[in-house]
């Protein structure tokens, strides 16, 4: 069904991918509507998957090639590449776990799959934006498809009001956004990111930096400061976390995982972009803020986590707790915090994925099991998912032969090459913190017997396929890294 | 070096064997038994091949093999042994089979049991055989999962407790120490390198190497453990199956002190000898302070779990004092607390499977209705207080020895120590087995059978011979000892030049 794709000219390569997913689902939609009811779980997925998979085939075309496109408000860039390619990776498992999902909760399809392509599409713009306007379209539009996302489960009182929730607030972090831009925009008169090479003289933001007298930069400083607050909403960085626990808590199990890997990636994706590369030269003034947002996320995402008795709530915490891990990485400021930061959030996406996949199995329908203890003795009843479980906790917890010990590895690493042992410290006793609560999850599952007689689990061929592969992804990464980590040092920005 | 990597091979093997149990069905317990005992058996035996090989009159690593794993970080698969780590290999692979012997009585999901029990092996044997530091780590936080399901799933009343203390205290100590690991790695400049024996020329700064050292004591005085940071050890201990408690007692509480002798002493020595007074003297609280509570244990599996902390702490005294006796009375003394604590582990394992209670109270007279495991359990007590002749008294009196040379008047609260060892040990011996039988309980209980025999035995040989002839331990362990002493008295401060800080550009 993916004839109606056309291969793009090489000066689209940077948006080919978002173009290829656009398609894919406005004819999902289309396709739904006339085709009709027969075999829709089996043909709507087949088009998702095969749109994901040409996206992620054009993101490996165009891999190695560096231009500012379209008028220089899109980079294609080793940066933006990888982090599309894993996007397109995440969107895939969402849509497979999504279909086992939608079959048992007997929810609408179509629009699911093409909301979650809409949301791909819009992470991959929000990577490859080069203009300040670029961010805040590509940031609305996979906002705008989350928030029906989370609320997907229409019936649900918790899915309606965490919709909204996350509705309110997400608008809220896309005013402050505005503001940033608005500031950027009064201080160096351009809302580009980069100088063009070769056109008319134009001076992005990164050139209106490397001309400028130092005590012009206030206002531009003050500019990173609300774009760094609208963009610590979207990665669930503390204080503006609020919105975390409910949002994943309300939503349905893929999407969750959806939000915890592809979410965060996408908005670490432009804090990057913009921290490391754009105002890379005001790296003393925005560190002391990112240095505070980092410290604050760790310890307050693990302490809270400690007390919750939902284990969708608890993931959402140890969400927030990863957001701060993936913050040392960028205080370093240096090629390896980027790349470090870059296999944390690949890695820690394929590991939560899997996490969630999980969860949406042993929560059975309508999600009414999702309590620590109705895990109990789950690996007496289901030793394989248990195990797999444990696998993804012990990654998260970063025991070592996972890849989430890696990831800890390189961003702890930058850190202390630049000198930040301070923090790194910070963040192994927060992650000390975080063992516990992953640990107690152990507990239940492995050393208190079930509660009572519960229908036996009945995992969907595909949400074990995404579990299998998660998993073998997790303990993978954790022992042969390096080709990740090669791919990952590749991802250099346009400047 | 050697051409069959025999090393390698012991490491690994239980590892397998683990793998291959995974496909035997869950019901049938003999063959998951059998297969277990076999597979520690063979490791047992391969290492002795490894005791065969080893010379002894080499001071420098032995038998390794070095693979490259990650080239871009400069990680190897290195392993390598000296004198210390060969002895401590050797007490992993001789204590395992015993520990299998000793989880019988495990009937209730054996399967999984018996594969973290040999999951734990191969980390074992691999923390004291890797010579690159990533290694080296991965392996000492690996063996806390297969510990940590071992004391949850198997263990007693208050196991859940226990486990999550025993399992949260040891990562952050040990994430302490992989900050210190990756300032290292930093600070050593050159080409990117895990490998130890590189990593030990690395001049560093007295202010850096205090920093470092403490990272990496925080680590293992947790393990060791050191007063005041003892106190995951009783609960860890005595809620354990009997298995479980061997292992901790005999073998992951020498990890501490293994990784002291390795990593803290030979890459901080002038960090070492400053804070040197501040570990003796947490040593000697230990000593005194774990012996006056283990005479007030009314449960006998805490008893000995205090018991361990004095012990532990002759051996980071004999460490520490900076003479080759002391050391080498360590390293023996880690050898020895780890068959002697073995057997009374095992030996209140027995008690407790007979007759389901390990209060002190509870008992009674036993030796009439029991004499040989009596006797047996005479023998292990004798041998942990340190009576000339058994194994203990050899390590005891190196490490007096030692200390009397360096710091003299130390030895006075330390020798202390041996005989508040007496009081506690022959104190609850004589509450348990002499006198007459109070319960009527006791009077029916079956002596000990051939298979707990044939698990005593081997321990008891060990016990008898190292106290009447140390000399082939104490050869091997002498080289080592030697240049562990070296480089803790040889002063070496360096200029700073070590410092990482300054960030980027």
């Amino acid at each position: 069904m993916n004839e109606g794709f056309v291969k793009p000219e090489i000066a689209l390569g940077g948006i080919a991918p978002e173009i290829a997913l656009c398609i894919t689902a406005l004819l999902i939609l289309v396709v739904h509507a006339f085709a009709g009811d027969r075999g829709k779980n089996l043909y709507l997925p087949l088009m998702s998957t095969a749109g994901l998979v040409a996206a992620l085939a054009l993101c490996v075309m165009v891999w190695g090639d560096t231009e500012l496109q379209l008028a220089r408000m899109v980079a294609l860039d080793g940066f933006a590449t990888f982090i599309k390619a894993t996007l397109a990776v995440f969107g895939l498992l969402t849509v497979w776990l999504g279909r086992d999902y939608l079959a048992r909760e007997g929810l609408e399809e179509s629009e699911f799959y093409a909301l979650v392509l809409f949301a791909v599409a819009g992470m991959m713009l929000m990577a490859g934006s080069a203009d300040l306007m670029m961010m805040f379209i590509a940031l609305e539009t996979f906002s705008l498809a989350l928030y029906v996302l989370v609320g997907y489960r229409r019936r649900s009182l918790a899915g309606q009001e965490s919709s909204m929730k996350y509705f309110l607030l997400g608008s809220f972090s896309s005013a402050f956004f505005l503001l940033g831009i608005a500031l950027a925009y009064g201080a160096t008169g351009t809302t580009n990111l980069y100088t063009g090479t070769g056109e008319e003289e134009i001076e992005g933001i990164f050139g209106f930096l490397s001309t400028a007298p130092s005590q012009e930069t206030g206002l531009l400083v003050l500019a990173v400061g609300f774009l760094i607050v609208g963009l610590g909403f979207k990665v669930a960085a503390v204080p503006f976390h609020t919105w975390t626990p409910d949002a994943y808590q309300g939503a349905p199990s893929p999407v969750t995982g959806f939000m915890a890997a592809a979410s965060k990636l996408a908005g670490f994706a432009a804090l990057i972009r913009l921290l490391e590369s754009a105002v890379f030269q005001l790296r003393w003034d925005w560190r002391p803020l990112v240095i505070g947002i980092a410290v604050l996320t760790m310890v307050v995402g693990s302490v809270l986590a400690v007390v919750q008795e939902d284990l969708k709530r608890m993931l959402a915490y140890s969400s927030i707790a990863h957001a701060g891990f993936v913050f040392t990485g960028i205080i370093a400021a240096n090629d390896r915090g980027v790349s470090g930061s870059l296999f944390y959030l690949a890695t820690y996406g394929l590991t939560v994925l899997g996490a969630f996949a999980i969860v949406s199995v042993t929560a059975g329908r309508d999600e009414r099991r999702v309590r620590l203890s109705d895990h109990r003795g789950l690996f007496y009843e289901n030793p394989l998912l248990a195990g797999a479980l444990t696998l993804f906790l012990l990654s998260l917890a970063g025991v070592p032969i996972t890849s989430g010990f890696i990831g800890k590895l390189v961003v702890f690493g930058a850190a202390v090459e630049a000198g930040y042992e301070w923090v790194v410290v910070v963040g192994v006793l927060a992650s000390a913190i975080a063992a516990f609560f992953y640990l107690r999850v152990m507990v239940v599952m492995y050393m208190q017997e079930p509660e009572s007689p519960r229908p036996p689990l009945r995992p969907g061929p595909l949400a074990v396929g995404v579990i299998g592969l998660t998993a073998v992804a997790t303990l993978v990464f954790g022992l042969a890294w390096s080709p990740l980590i090669r791919l990952a040092e590749q991802a250099t920005f346009y400047f | 070096m050697n051409d069959t990597p025999i090393l390698d091979l012991v490491i690994f093997l239980p590892l397998l064997g683990a793998l291959a149990i995974g496909f035997i069905p869950r019901e049938r317990i003999d063959t998951l038994r059998y297969a277990a005992l076999g597979v520690t058996i063979v490791t047992f035996v391969f290492s002795l091949a490894i005791l065969a090989g080893f010379d002894a009159s080499d001071e420098g690593f032995q038998m390794g093999s070095s693979v490259s794993w990650i080239p871009d970080w400069g990680i190897g698969y290195t392993t390598g042994i000296d004198g210390v780590s060969l002895w401590m290999i050797l007490l992993t692979t001789f204590l395992m089979p015993l520990g299998v012997l000793a989880s019988w009585s495990i009937t209730t999901r054996a399967k999984p049991y018996f594969i973290f029990l040999l999951a734990l092996e191969t980390g074992m044997l691999g923390v004291f055989s890797a010579l690159d530091m990533f290694l080296f780590y991965l392996f000492w936080e690996v063996t806390l999962v297969p510990m940590y399901f071992l004391i949850g799933m198997w263990g007693y009343g208050n196991r859940i407790y226990a486990a999550m203390k025993f399992f949260l205290f040891t990562l952050v100590g040990s994430l302490l120490m992989l900050v210190g690991i990756i300032y290292l790695y930093f600070a050593a400049g050159g080409d990117p390198t895990f490998d130890y024996r590189e990593l030990l020329g690395t001049p560093l700064a007295l202010e850096t190497q205090r920093l470092l050292f403490l990272a990496f004591f925080a680590s293992f005085a947790v393990k060791v453990p050191l007063v005041p940071l003892h106190t995951w050890l009783p609960d860890a201990h005595t809620e354990a199956p009997t298995a479980g408690s061997v292992m901790l007692a005999g073998v992951l509480l020498k990890m501490g002190a293994y990784g002291l002798l390795r990593f803290c002493i030979p890459l901080f020595p002038d960090a070492s000898r400053e804070l040197a007074p501040i570990v003796i003297g947490l040593s000697i609280v230990g000593i005194v302070y774990g012996a006056l509570v283990a005479a007030m244990q009314k449960d006998l599996k805490r008893l000995i779990a205090y018991s361990s902390v004095a012990h532990l702490g002759f051996v980071t005294l004999g460490m520490f004092v900076g003479s080759l006796q002391g050391m080498s009375g360590g390293i023996l003394q880690m050898v020895s607390h780890g068959l002697s604590t073995g057997a009374l582990f095992m030996l209140v394992g027995m008690l407790y499977e007979r007759r389901h209670t390990r209060l002190i109270a509870d008992y009674g007279g036993l030796q009439k209705t029991v004499p040989v495991l009596a006797g047996l359990f005479l023998l292990a007590a004798l041998s942990s207080l340190g009576l000339p002749g058994l194994n203990g008294f050899v390590g005891e009196f190196l490490i007096l020895l030692g200390t009397f040379l360096s710091h003299r008047w130390w030895v006075v609260p330390a020798a202390f120590g041996v005989i508040l060892a007496a009081v506690y040990l022959l104190w609850a011996y004589q509450r348990v087995f002499h006198g007459e039988v109070t319960h009527e309980e006791n009077r029916v209980l079956p002596d000990v059978n051939v298979r707990e025999l044939a698990m005593l035995a081997p321990v008891m040989a060990l016990i008898v011979l190292i106290g009447v002839y140390p000399k082939p331990f104490l050869d091997r362990i002498n080289p080592a000892a030697e240049r562990l002493v070296q480089t803790f008295n040889d002063s070496s401060v360096q200029p700073d030049s070590g410092s990482l800080a300054g960030g980027d550009e």
